[in-house]
């Protein structure tokens, strides 16, 4: 992983994981590695993905079952989409709003750059 | 877990002491990096920590027990991984079974594990051995002791650079809650995202001893140039800088611009990580 972002590290770390996450790679239901395994593979101190587990655990993104580790949410995935829905309308739009603004780019343009995306 | 009280030293009686009335604690269970300039007393740290060195005033403990008395019990739980080292004419798993009983809680399970991280075969020669390698398979001896206070005073001199992101792993996975690991360097970025706490030491002053966390709450490490700010740095991606802390929102710790702004701004930061 590569930390980049000006974003705490124990967030990013869950970022990564709600990727995951959403692409599949962790199914709902299914274990994550244990702190020490995570924290090993990323390469960061345990206790910063210790912090990022108990994150997850108060969004409802992951729970613990005792002695066997933790494990994804059943609704894990439908958690990360309204968060970043959030994340998204809260801040990362304006600043993409006011990039294309900036560079004149008309609400028609954008339209049609958006609905070519996405086929 | 280890104590310094009011530590005084200097390597010779004439001139000024290295440290005097010298103060610091470390807990268990945490990875810590230990900062300073050339000069600053890093590796007379690390050896007066390990009861290597006699303090002119003041001691060490740990778990209690004054280090300096070198009692066998002090001895079989710390583990010092000097910057230079030299290591006998055999291989290491020789060098293993030759030197594992002095640490009750060696376990060649984790030497293995640690071996396969930094892809070494404990059958190579240590003498034959390239400086990297020889230091990787001493990082791997040390690192499976199990003892409660490892340290290693710059374990990345001299590694490549695979070997620093091996390195990265292997403490990353024998981290437990019981192990202090003091690592000194000045080459923080290779470790900066395994720290759990951060001491940055000039002479005998401690001009910082916080946590990771704390230091996220405290301070913001961003591009914006704000009048309050601690330290400015020029990049050709324009200025990065570390400013108090005032929107709660915690950004990623840059470990330069930290331990910049600890040296030039001694008395702020003094004052801001006192604050309550």
């Amino acid at each position: 992983m590569d930390f980049k972002e000006n974003k705490a590290i124990y967030l990013q770390i869950a970022d990564n994981i709600g990727d995951r996450i959403l692409s599949g790679e962790l199914p709902a239901d299914g274990k994550i590695p244990s702190v020490r395994e995570m924290a090993a593979e990323i390469e960061v101190n345990p206790n910063t993905v210790a912090r990022t587990y108990e994150y997850l655990q108060q969004q409802g993104v992951i729970y613990t079952r005792r002695g066997l580790g933790y494990f994804v949410a059943a609704d894990a995935a439908q958690i990360e989409v309204r968060e970043r829905r959030n994340a998204l309308m809260q801040g990362e739009l304006d600043y993409f709003l006011g990039r294309l603004k900036a560079v004149g780019i008309s609400p028609g343009e954008l339209k049609a750059l958006y609905e070519d995306y996405l086929k | 877990m280890i104590e310094i009280k009011n530590l005084q030293f200097g390597y010779s009686r004439k001139g000024a002491p290295l440290f005097s009335d010298f103060s610091l604690s470390l807990s268990a269970g945490q990875v810590v990096g230990l900062l300073g300039k050339n000069g600053a007393g890093k590796s007379t740290l690390i050896y007066l920590m390990a009861g290597l060195l006699t303090p002119d005033a003041g001691q060490v403990t740990m778990h209690g027990v004054d280090v300096r008395r070198r009692l066998p019990s002090t001895l079989a739980d710390v583990f010092v991984v000097p910057e230079e080292f030299e290591l006998p004419s055999m291989s290491l798993n020789r060098y293993v079974a030759v030197n594992a009983p002095f640490y009750p809680r060696f376990s060649m399970e984790a030497l293995k594990s640690y071996l396969d991280i930094f892809e070494m075969d404990g059958a190579m020669p240590l003498k034959s051995m390239s400086m990297g390698q020889r230091k990787k398979s001493f990082i791997c001896f040390a690192l499976a002791s199990g003892t409660s206070l490892l340290l290693l005073d710059e374990p990345t001199n001299g590694l490549d650079i695979p070997s620093k992101s091996q390195f990265r792993k292997a403490i990353a996975q024998s981290m437990t809650d019981e192990r202090t690991i003091v690592v000194s360097t000045h080459q923080v970025r290779d470790i900066d995202t395994l720290l759990d706490h951060v001491v940055i030491v000039d002479r005998s002053q401690v001009l910082l001893d916080a946590g990771v966390r704390e230091i996220g709450q405290r301070l913001t490490f961003g591009s914006e140039v704000v009048p309050d700010a601690l330290y400015v740095q020029s990049t050709p991606l324009g200025p990065v800088t570390v400013s108090p802390n005032l929107s709660g929102l915690e950004t990623p710790i840059d470990m330069e611009l930290l331990f910049n702004a600890a040296l030039t701004q001694p008395a702020r930061m003094k004052e801001l990580f006192t604050r309550k």
